[in-house]
Parts: C-alpha cells; sequence; structure tokens
C-alpha cells in the first residue's frame, strides 16, 4: 500500500503548509457567509458587520465586553473530585478534561470574575462552551455557588452569561444534583435582595437551562440564540413533526414569554448596567 | 401471566414446567409434589442467583418492569383518604403528574406522583410518565399549598424524564422544572422523595429535592438514560448496557455517591413478584424517614434540606 502513502502526504504537506499563509486576517461570517476583516469583526463584538449574526464568543472577550474598561478580577474556583464515577467511554473522562483543560487554559466550564458594570459593583460568570460543550459538573456547580457567595459577600448582583450543551454525563448523577445545588446559588443572591440577572447566549440547553438559568429575576438572551430544554432531534424522534421556524431560538422564547428580552451584544453592556442601576434602589438609600 | 424479561428466562423455564405439572396433576391426579417442590427450590434458587448480582443495564429492565408497582399503585396502597387535586391554574391538568392530598399512616400529607401507565390505555393517558410544563406547575403549586397548611410532601417518582415535545418547549419546560425544583428546596415541611421506578434526569429531580430521598433496590436514577448517553458519547444506542454501567444509574452506586439516604429492599425478584411486600417495605421506609424530619420547624427544615443538598459531590467519591 506504499503507493496510498506516497499519494497522500503531499496532500497533507499542502493543507499545512497553506496554514501559514495568515489568511484569518479576514473572517467568514457562519450565517451570510459575507468576509470581514478582523479588526471590524473584533470591534462589532464577533457580531456581523453585514448580517447582524452574533458568533461565539471566548470568556476572555465576554468579560473584557461586560466590565467597564475591560477591567476585572478573576477568583479561583473551589476544586471538586475530578471523576466521582471513574468514568470512561471511548475514554477515560479524566483524558478528556485534561485535554479540555489544555484547549482552554481554564480549570473547568466556568470563570468568575468581579468588577464594575455601568459603575456598579457586579459579580459575573460565564460558561465555557469550548469546555466540553460547557456542560455541567461539580466544579460548575461549585463555580456557580462561589460567585454567589461573593455576589453575597460583595452586595453584588450575580450575572451570569450561560452556554451549555446541559449536565456533564461523565458525571452521573453527580451532575444531575447541581440542578438543585445552582437553584440554591439563585437563591442565596435572592435572598441577599440582590438582582440575580441571566444572560442566555448560544447554546443553553438541558438540565443548565432547567435550574438556575430559568430561574433570573431578569433574562435576557443575544439574538439567534439556541434556547431549551430538550434536543431539537430528540423532539423530533418523539413528536415526528417538522419543528416550527426559528423553534428554541432567542426569538421564540422571548414570544413565548419565556425572556423579558433580546439584545444585541453591542447594547447588553449598557443594558446591564442600566438594569442593575434601576433594581439597586436599595444600594443609592444605603449610600 | 407473568411478564419475563429476557435474562429472567432460566426461573421462566423452570416456572413453566411447574405450572405444566400442576396442570397435569389437577387434571390426571397424579400425585407429583414431590417434582413440584423440587423444582419450586430449583427456580427459587435460580431466582436467587439472577437477582443477587443483576448489572445495571438488567437493574434498568426491571425499574422498567410493566407489573412493577406504578405511583398510582403507591397512593392505592400508602394513602387513605386520597384527595386528587388537579390543574395548574394557568393551562391544563398534566395526568403525568398524579397529585393530592390523603392520609399516610393517619397523617394529614400532600402525595405528588409521575405516573407511567401499566398497559397500553393508561400510559397513553399518562403520556408514559413523561410530564409536561404543566405538571411541573401543578407540583409547585401542590408543594406551595402543602407549605401554608403544614402538610408533610411524599413524592413517587418513577419516568424516563421530563416530555421532550414542541409545546413542551413553547410553555417553558425548563421553567417550570426548574421552578419545581425551587419549590422542593423552599418547603416549610418535610419532603421525602421515593425513586420507585426509573428516576429520569431533570424530570425526575423535579420532585426529588427533598429532604430524604429514597430508592426502591431496583430502582435506577440517572442524568440521562443509559440509550442516550450510548448514543451521544459511544454512538451507538446499543451500547446502552455498558453506558448504563458507566454511568453509575443503581441504588447501590448511588448511596456510595452520598447523593441518596436510604435504599428500601425489594421481595425476592423484584417488586414486580409481589408488589404487596415491596408496598410494606417501601411504606416503612417512607415512615422512617419521615419521623426525624416532624420535630423541626420550616426554617430549620429548609436549611438542613440545603445543606444537604450543598455538601452533595464535596467528597462523594465511588
Amino acid at each position: 500500500m506504499s503507493w496510498l502513502t506516497e499519494y497522500v502526504r503531499p496532500k497533507i504537506r499542502t493543507l499545512l503548509g497553506r496554514r501559514d499563509v495568515p489568511e484569518n486576517l479576514w473572517v467568514q461570517c457562519p450565517a451570510c457567509e459575507q468576509m470581514m476583516f478582523h479588526t471590524d469583526l473584533e470591534k462589532n463584538l464577533k457580531v456581523c458587520t453585514h448580517c447582524g449574526h452574533h458568533m461565539r464568543a471566548s470568556v476572555t472577550e465576554r468579560l473584557a465586553w461586560t466590565f467597564d474598561a475591560g477591567s476585572f478580577a478573576r477568583i479561583e474556583l473551589p476544586k471538586t473530585p475530578a471523576d466521582p464515577l471513574r468514568f470512561r467511554d471511548s475514554q477515560r473522562y479524566t483524558e478528556r478534561l485534561k485535554s479540555a483543560r489544555e484547549k482552554t487554559g481554564l480549570d473547568d466550564a466556568l470563570v468568575v470574575a468581579h468588577g464594575a458594570v455601568g459603575g456598579h459593583r457586579a459579580v459575573v460568570a460565564v460558561m465555557v462552551f469550548e469546555f466540553m460543550g460547557g456542560s455541567m459538573g461539580a466544579a460548575v456547580g461549585e463555580g456557580l455557588l462561589a460567585a454567589a457567595r461573593l455576589a453575597v459577600l460583595q452586595e453584588a448582583p450575580l450575572i451570569v452569561f450561560t452556554a451549555s450543551g446541559g449536565a456533564r454525563m461523565q458525571e452521573g448523577a453527580v451532575s444531575l444534583m447541581q440542578m438543585p445545588r445552582t437553584v440554591i446559588a439563585t437563591q442565596l443572591v435572592k435572598e441577599a435582595g440582590l438582582p440575580f440577572i441571566v444572560v442566555l447566549t448560544d447554546p443553553t440547553t438541558g438540565g443548565v437551562t432547567a435550574s438556575f438559568t430559568m430561574l433570573g429575576d431578569i433574562q435576557i438572551a443575544e439574538p439567534g440564540a439556541l434556547i431549551g430544554f430538550a434536543g431539537a432531534r430528540v423532539i423530533e424522534q418523539t413528536v415526528r413533526e417538522k419543528l416550527p421556524e426559528g423553534f428554541q431560538r432567542a426569538e421564540y422564547l422571548l414570544e413565548h414569554g419565556i425572556l423579558d428580552m433580546v439584545v444585541k451584544r453591542t447594547e447588553l453592556a449598557a443594558t446591564l448596567a442600566r438594569i442593575i442601576g434601576l433594581l439597586r434602589v436599595k444600594e443609592l438609600e444605603a449610600a | 401471566m407473568r411478564h419475563y424479561l429476557d435474562f429472567e428466562k432460566p426461573v421462566a423455564d423452570l416456572e413453566g414446567k411447574i405450572e405444566e405439572l400442576r396442570h397435569l396433576s389437577e387434571a390426571d391426579g397424579i400425585n407429583i409434589a414431590d417434582e413440584v417442590a423440587r423444582l419450586t427450590e430449583k427456580a427459587d434458587r435460580q431466582l436467587r442467583a439472577t437477582y443477587a448480582k443483576l448489572t445495571p443495564w438488567q437493574k434498568t429492565q426491571v425499574a422498567r418492569h410493566p407489573d412493577r408497582p406504578k405511583a398510582r399503585d403507591c397512593i392505592a396502597t400508602l394513602i387513605a383518604e386520597y384527595t386528587p387535586l388537579a390543574g395548574d391554574r394557568a393551562f391544563a391538568e398534566d395526568s403525568a403528574v398524579l397529585g393530592g392530598i390523603g392520609r399516610f399512616r393517619g397523617r394529614a400529607v400532600m402525595v405528588l406522583g409521575t405516573e407511567k401507565g401499566s398497559d397500553t390505555e393508561t400510559r397513553i393517558a399518562h403520556n408514559f410518565g413523561m410530564a409536561r410544563p404543566e405538571g411541573y406547575r401543578k407540583a409547585r403549586r401542590l408543594i406551595e399549598l402543602a407549605g401554608r397548611f403544614g402538610l408533610p410532601v411524599l413524592t413517587f417518582v418513577d419516568t424516563s424524564g421530563a416530555f421532550p415535545g414542541i409545546e413542551a418547549e413553547a410553555r417553558g419546560q425548563a421553567e417550570a422544572i426548574a421552578r419545581s425544583i425551587e419549590a422542593c428546596l423552599s418547603a416549610p415541611v418535610p419532603v421525602v422523595a421515593a425513586i420507585i421506578g426509573e428516576g429520569g434526569s431533570g424530570g425526575a429531580i423535579a420532585l426529588a429535592a427533598g429532604d430524604a430521598v429514597l430508592m426502591m433496590e431496583h430502582a435506577v436514577y440517572s442524568v440521562i438514560s443509559p440509550e442516550g448517553c450510548a448514543s451521544i458519547l459511544w454512538r451507538d444506542a446499543a451500547q446502552a448496557p455498558v453506558a448504563a454501567e458507566a454511568l453509575r444509574i443503581t441504588a447501590d452506586d448511588l448511596k456510595r455517591l452520598k447523593l441518596i439516604d436510604a435504599i428500601v429492599p425489594e421481595p425476592l425478584g423484584g417488586a414486580q413478584r409481589d408488589p404487596a411486600a415491596a408496598l410494606a417495605g417501601l411504606a416503612d421506609a417512607i415512615g422512617a424517614a419521615l419521623a426525624p424530619l416532624l420535630g423541626h420547624d420550616g426554617p430549620g427544615l429548609i436549611a438542613r434540606r440545603r445543606e444537604k443538598f450543598l455538601a452533595m459531590g464535596r467528597d462523594s467519591l465511588i
């Protein structure tokens, strides 16, 4: 079969070779397929300058866009048992975790930071979709609890940016228990008289949607974000019907009364600042 | 006719023979008592051996057994003066979630249960135990009602999960589940949950965030069905038995992980072989779980329950 390896090799080389050309100066919109210069796209917060499609953002970008002057302090999150079930499918869960950590440079699928939003103290938690689909296991649950406790301590609102495929299967029932645990996190914030604001980004599904995500005092979503409990494929197989146009998209949820608003990313920081300002009557009275 | 599972075939063969012999002896007046006794003992040994080492996948089959006592049977047997209450007061009554007031061992309680149905007609009527948002909203309403009147809440959980449907999503399935969990956690009264068959994911935890969570010996409780997990992680639903093993879904597993509080022993061969004995055991376990909770006031119960869930996963390793 040596003719095959001889035949394939040059092709791979050309592919690898092509990567060296700085082609990523131009970015193609996955929705309208138009090209944009990368600085234009970044300036527009990764929203297509042609069609308004909201591309997925990194944690660093989220935090920079949300906090005043892009300034914030990240907190270290509590450690949790790494692999409670000793789970393995085609790969060990510990190996999957390791490669996700190498890929993202993060410990798990949640990052928590604090700083100022529109001049108000705020705690912001961001879910990381690149980290095993943003799935929620013990680390994410514990991280949200830490975020809630920090908000209470700082008498600051808690803002959570969600992005998740749902529960982390590799943690089995331990991940299921993060549903009540994160609901408790929302209770801690609310009992302290502090606003709990959820920003749903693409995609937010499964057990993450059916726990803390849907308990926001204010629920905001980014345009076009996929939001739901059950997966579209599972629904199609169950009801044997074609899903309606725009099903489980942010605008569909808004229309069905599940969200307060759908806000463009470019207006998000200002909207958050305004909401916190309006809800933080107590803070003003105290000051 | 007894419904046998695939792995019960050796038992089925033996019991089939016993049945045949009994017919023979009745018809012909032949005394074959010795042979029947011998076979009965053999069948019993076989059953004991099979059930002593059920795999997680076999347990899943037992948990889904059509003859296993369902929520409806639990209520009928354990609850006196049962008075069903219907509706979410907003959109509909969801018959996948049973709810009502009644008496457990003389004490007035609120009862909730996910009901799968046990034949084609009742399965369809109860939507195979898959609740829609209205079911969870009804649960929340009844838990809050229980809180106002100081009634302990007993739940019987048996569901493959919340209903995955277009309308269910449109009417806020995720929000309904989240609020139901919140209602369980906020109840100023004891909440005792029993996973009696299948504890399927969010649809189960919606009714199971309680002070005491019991699991029947052969029940399963999981974040995703073995089939669902297999089709995602193994890209092949036929790998369900492997996924069932990996997911740690049995009562023993959950107890070891400190995610449930007690295991309710089942009669030999599973609850489906002797529902009355199984339900008697369940009643005792609920009674035992409820008794120590009755001494606490509302805020104390909420604080304890919260602490219990917060402690989970911190140090639970298999």
